[in-house]
C-alpha cells in the first residue's frame, strides 16, 4: 500500500494542518511504510468472524433520560479565546 | 423535450427527549446562548458520552411507523469535518450500520397513492447554531455560536429517489411529519428547526430510466421553500439541459428573498468525512423483543385517522386529511366534536376561521390561545342560534386577540343574538314604515324585496337579530 504526497496533502488539509513540503514526503514514506505492515494482517482468513466494531465486549451501555445542571456559561466560555453577548465568537467562516 | 423530475429528500427530525443524546443537558429550546452546554457536549479533553436510552427508543419508534427493519446490530461513527457549529469537529452519526433500513410510507394526491421508500433512519447529534455577522455567510467578517442545540438527537431519515414533482416532496414532508408527531418523538417544528429537509433533484427525458447528474438543495425552512426551491430548481435544470448545456453535481442554498437557488461555494462542502467507529461508544444491540414492545405500542397513525374521519363522520376526503395532517389538529377536532355533536360544523370552523387566525399569526394548533373547549361553546352558540355565524366569526377573533373566553366577550360587547320580539317588532317596523317603496315592491310580487328589507334590520340591530324570526316577523307584517 502507498500513500503518494498528494494524499498526505489531501489529508493535511482536510484536518487543517500545515505541513512543508519536506514533511509531505517523510508523511509519504512513514504513512506507506505503516499501512504496508498493516497488510500483513490481510493474509488472515476472516471470511467467517464478524466484524468488530469495538474492542471492548461490551454493548448497549445508556443511561436515563434526566437532565442535569449543565456548566455556568463563564466557565462554559472560560477558555474562549474571543465571546460576544455569550456567544463564541469566531472568525469569518468563508 | 419533456422532462420528468426525480427527487429525494432527506429529513431531519429532533427528538424530543428530555435531555441531550450523549449527555445530560437540557434539550429545551431557546434559552441564554450558550448555558445547556457541558464537557461531554463540548468534547471536552477526557469527557465520554454515553447513550442516551430514550433516544433509542424513540428512533426505533419512529423507524417502526415508517415500515423500517431494524437492525440487529448497530453503531455510531464520527464523521470528521471542521466547522465551527461543531465544537468537537467531528459530529457522531451513523455511517454503514444505521439503526434502521428499508421502510417506506405512503402518500396521496389528486385521489392516487403513491409508495415512497426510505432507505434508511439513522441517528446523530444535532450541531450547534451560527449567527452571522453580515448579510450573508460570505459577507460576514464574523460568525457568532450558541452551542445549546449541539448533541440535541436527531434522526435522518433518508427517501429513496421516488418523487417526481414538487407537489410529491411536499405531500412526503407532510406525510413524514404527521407521522413523527402522531408517534410523539417529535414536535416538528419547522419554525424552531426541529424539523429540516434537503433535496436531491435531477431532471430526465420522461420514460428514460437513466438518472440525471443531480444537485443538493440546502436551507428551506418551511413547507412553501421546499415546493418552491424544488419547482426552480426543476425549471433551471431544464433550461440548461435546453441549451445543451450540462448540469453540475453541486450543493445549492435556497435564497428565500430572490428566489432563486444558489450554488455554495466549495469550501462550505465537504465531501470527505472520514468516518471511523466511534471508539467512546459501545455497539448497540437491538433486543427483538423490546421492538415487538414498541411495534405493538405504536399509536393510531395519520392515515388510519383519515379513514376514521371519513368513515365516522361522512366528512370529505379533503377535510379529513387536512383534519388528520397534525396530531394537534385532529385531538382538537375530536374533542369539539364531542361537545358539540356537529363534525361538519367543527371541520368548516376549524379549517376556514380558525386555521386563518392560527396562520395569520405563524401559529400551530397546539400554541392556540383558544382551548378546544371554548371553541366548542361558541359553536354551541352558533349551532343553537344564540349568535350568528357572522357575529362568532368577531367573536373568535376577540378570543384569538385577547385569550378570552365566547362568554365574555359575548356579554361585555353586548353581541348576543336578539331573539326577543318585544325588541324586534318597534325596529321592524320603524324599516317598514321609513321603506314604503319597497313593502309596496313586495306586495307587487317582487321577492328580493324581502332581503332587502331583513338586511335593514340587520343593520339597525349590527347583526345581531335572529335572521329567521326576523323574516318570520316582516312576512307576518306584509
Ligand atoms: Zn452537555
Amino acid at each position: 500500500m502507498s500513500i503518494s504526497r498528494k494524499d498526505v496533502e489531501h489529508v493535511a488539509l482536510l484536518s487543517r494542518l500545515e505541513i512543508s513540503e519536506k514533511e509531505a514526503g517523510v508523511y509519504a514514506k512513514q504513512l506507506s511504510e505503516i499501512l504496508s505492515y498493516m497488510e500483513k494482517i490481510n493474509e488472515l482468513e476472516t471470511s467467517n468472524i464478524e466484524p468488530t466494531a469495538h474492542v471492548l465486549p461490551l454493548n448497549n451501555v445508556f443511561r436515563e433520560d434526566k437532565v442535569e445542571q449543565s456548566l455556568a456559561r463563564e466557565e462554559a466560555l472560560k477558555n474562549t479565546p474571543d465571546t460576544e453577548q455569550g456567544h463564541v465568537k469566531v472568525p469569518k467562516i468563508v | 423535450m419533456n422532462f420528468e423530475a426525480v427527487i429525494g429528500l432527506e429529513v431531519h427530525a429532533e427528538l424530543k427527549t428530555k435531555s441531550k443524546i450523549f449527555c445530560s443537558c437540557t434539550t429545551r429550546f431557546g434559552g441564554e446562548p450558550n448555558t445547556h452546554i457541558c464537557p461531554v457536549c463540548l468534547g471536552l479533553p477526557g469527557s465520554l458520552p454515553v447513550i442516551n436510552r430514550r433516544a433509542i427508543e424513540y428512533a426505533i419508534k419512529a423507524a417502526l411507523a415508517l415500515n423500517c427493519k431494524i437492525a440487529p446490530h448497530s453503531k455510531f461513527d464520527r464523521k470528521n469535518y471542521y466547522y465551527p457549529d461543531l465544537p468537537k469537529n467531528y459530529q457522531i452519526s451513523q455511517y454503514d450500520l444505521p439503526l434502521a433500513l428499508d421502510g417506506y410510507l405512503e402518500i396521496e394526491l389528486n385521489g392516487k397513492t403513491k409508495r415512497v421508500r426510505i432507505t434508511r433512519l439513522h441517528l446523530e447529534e444535532d450541531a450547534g447554531k451560527l449567527i452571522h455577522g453580515g448579510a450573508s455567510i460570505s459577507r460576514a467578517d464574523y460568525s457568532l455560536v450558541d452551542y445549546n442545540r449541539t448533541g440535541v438527537p436527531l434522526i435522518e431519515i433518508v427517501s429513496e429517489p421516488d418523487m417526481n414533482s414538487p407537489e410529491e416532496a411536499r405531500a412526503y414532508l407532510d406525510q413524514l411529519k404527521a407521522i413523527l408527531q402522531y408517534t410523539e418523538v417529535s414536535d416538528c417544528k419547522m419554525q424552531e428547526g426541529s424539523l429540516r429537509c434537503d433535496a436531491n433533484v435531477s431532471i430526465r427525458p420522461r420514460g428514460s430510466a437513466e438518472l440525471g447528474t443531480k444537485t443538493e438543495l440546502k436551507n428551506m425552512n418551511s413547507f412553501k421553500a421546499l415546493q418552491k426551491a424544488l419547482e426552480y430548481e426543476i425549471e433551471r435544470q431544464t433550461e440548461v439541459l435546453e441549451e445543451n448545456g450540462t448540469i453540475i453535481q453541486e450543493t445549492r442554498t435556497w435564497d428565500e428573498r430572490e428566489g432563486v437557488t444558489l450554488p455554495l461555494r466549495s469550501k462550505e462542502e465537504a465531501h470527505d468525512y472520514r468516518y471511523f467507529p466511534e471508539p467512546d461508544l459501545v455497539p448497540l444491540s437491538i433486543d427483538r423483543k423490546r421492538v415487538e414492545e414498541i411495534r405493538a405500542g405504536l399509536p393510531e397513525l395519520p392515515q388510519a385517522r383519515k379513514k376514521r374521519l371519513i368513515e365516522d363522520f361522512k366528512l370529505p376526503e379533503y377535510d379529513a386529511k387536512v383534519l388528520t395532517l397534525s396530531k394537534h389538529m385532529a385531538e382538537y377536532f375530536d374533542s369539539c366534536v364531542k361537545e358539540t355533536g356537529d363534525a361538519k360544523l367543527v371541520s368548516n370552523w376549524l379549517m376556514g376561521d380558525f386555521s386563518r387566525l392560527l396562520n395569520s399569526r405563524g401559529m400551530e394548533v397546539e400554541d392556540s390561545p383558544v382551548p378546544p373547549k371554548e371553541m366548542a361553546f361558541l359553536l354551541k352558540l352558533i349551532k343553537t342560534n344564540k349568535i350568528s355565524g357572522k357575529i362568532g366569526k368577531k367573536v373568535l377573533e376577540e378570543m384569538f386577540e385577547t385569550g378570552k373566553g365566547a362568554q365574555t366577550i359575548i356579554r361585555d360587547k353586548g353581541m348576543e343574538q336578539i331573539s326577543d320580539e318585544k325588541t324586534l317588532i318597534p325596529i321592524i317596523e320603524k324599516v317598514l314604515e321609513v321603506n314604503a317603496k319597497t313593502v309596496e315592491d313586495y306586495r307587487k310580487g317582487k321577492e328580493r324585496a324581502l332581503g332587502f328589507l331583513v338586511g335593514q334590520v340587520m343593520k339597525k340591530t349590527k347583526g345581531k337579530a335572529n335572521p329567521e324570526l326576523v323574516n318570520k316577523l316582516l312576512k307576518d307584517r306584509l
